[in-house]
């Protein structure tokens, strides 16, 4: 009994699953993985930069789609703790990922032949 | 373990959440869920280098030429609805259907198979066609992001299938309940990451 109890706790904290918000979370995840598919495929949108913002939106949204749906997380799991570790995680993903790219093209872009100008007593 | 529910502990004024969730195998679920943080910074480091990298072709083939999106899309479809089987397993789980809980086990595992399959056959395409990892730094940083991904999904299976030993062999008793939801955590968070593969190296990369 107290095997049972002491699953069912966990069941508790994690929020009964229930079919209907998998099945949900599903077919919104399916439809958000389709149109992005379909615009780089298909090519409805003429400017490449749009096309991308709207891929790249679609992605984050549909990453906390399975996040809520599949994953569970929310303010109450554990005590709160799996939400700060997410968004904690998140931070981290961006500073890294961000910087990164931000960083490293700039150092491409000023290394680029020609595009140093010339400063006399630079001290080279 | 399952006597732990007894212990003795009379109200105290000052007892945090956390010791109220060491019984329930909670603390199991919540440190499972920081080395999934952890893993998706491992990720991080990897979508970071392949951002850096995404046009350094060094003359070799750059992603118009290389990739088929169809391929891509069976691939992201076959994982999604993986997705969903492993969820039905959890629920099939929670209302103690023993049977149903290994079937949805076994398909998903069957369709983690089919996208680990279908991924080595897109490798196989690309070394043939002389896109292999030494060629440039950008399919040195595909290589590395996609076939991690891939080496993570190849394991969730080994997992799957040592899970269905465990469930052949002592049913659903509550360490196996456990150890499931961490699988499907797990299954998920790998579903998560590949949004972020599919995104970055595929779709914007023929964009």
């Amino acid at each position: 009994m107290s095997d049972h109890s002491a699953a069912h706790d966990e069941f508790q904290e994690e929020g009964h699953f229930k079919l209907s918000g998998y099945l949900t979370g599903f077919v919104i995840a399916a439809i958000m993985t389709a149109i992005p598919f379909w615009i780089a495929m298909t090519h409805p949108i003429d400017n490449r930069v749009v096309a991308a913002v709207i891929i790249g939106v679609f992605a984050v949204a549909q990453i906390l789609v399975h996040t809520v749906a599949f994953l569970h997380v929310n303010a109450r799991a554990q005590g709160g703790w799996t939400l700060v570790a997410y968004v904690f995680t998140a931070v981290l993903l961006l500073i890294t990922i961000g910087g990164s790219v931000w960083i490293m093209d700039h150092l491409n872009a000023n290394m680029m032949p020609g595009a140093q100008p010339e400063e006399p007593g630079r001290g080279f | 373990m399952e006597t732990a529910v007894v212990r003795a502990d009379p109200p105290v004024f000052y007892q945090t959440e956390d010791e109220g969730h060491a019984q329930s195998g909670g603390g199991t679920l919540l440190g499972f869920w920081i080395y999934l943080m952890s893993d998706a910074l491992i990720f991080a480091t990897l979508f970071a280098t392949f951002g850096v990298l995404s046009s350094s072709f060094a003359g070799g083939p750059n992603p118009h030429e290389i990739f088929d999106l169809r391929v891509v899309a069976v691939n992201t479809a076959v994982l999604l609805v993986s997705a969903l089987t492993c969820g039905l397993s959890m629920i099939a789980m929670q209302s103690n259907k023993l049977r149903a809980t290994q079937i949805w086990l076994i398909v998903t595992a069957l369709l983690g198979i089919t996208f680990v399959s279908i991924e080595l056959h897109e490798f196989r395409d690309l070394i043939v066609d002389g896109a292999t990892p030494q060629r440039s730094a950008y399919l040195s940083a595909f290589f590395t992001l996609v076939s991690t991904h891939g080496l993570h999904v190849s394991f969730g299976v080994i997992w799957i299938g040592v899970m269905l030993f465990q469930l052949m062999q002592r049913g659903l008793h509550a360490e196996n309940r456990r150890r499931l939801l961490c699988l499907s955590m797990f299954w998920h968070f790998l579903d998560v990451i590949w949004i972020g593969v599919f995104t970055f190296v595929y779709l914007l990369g023929v964009l």
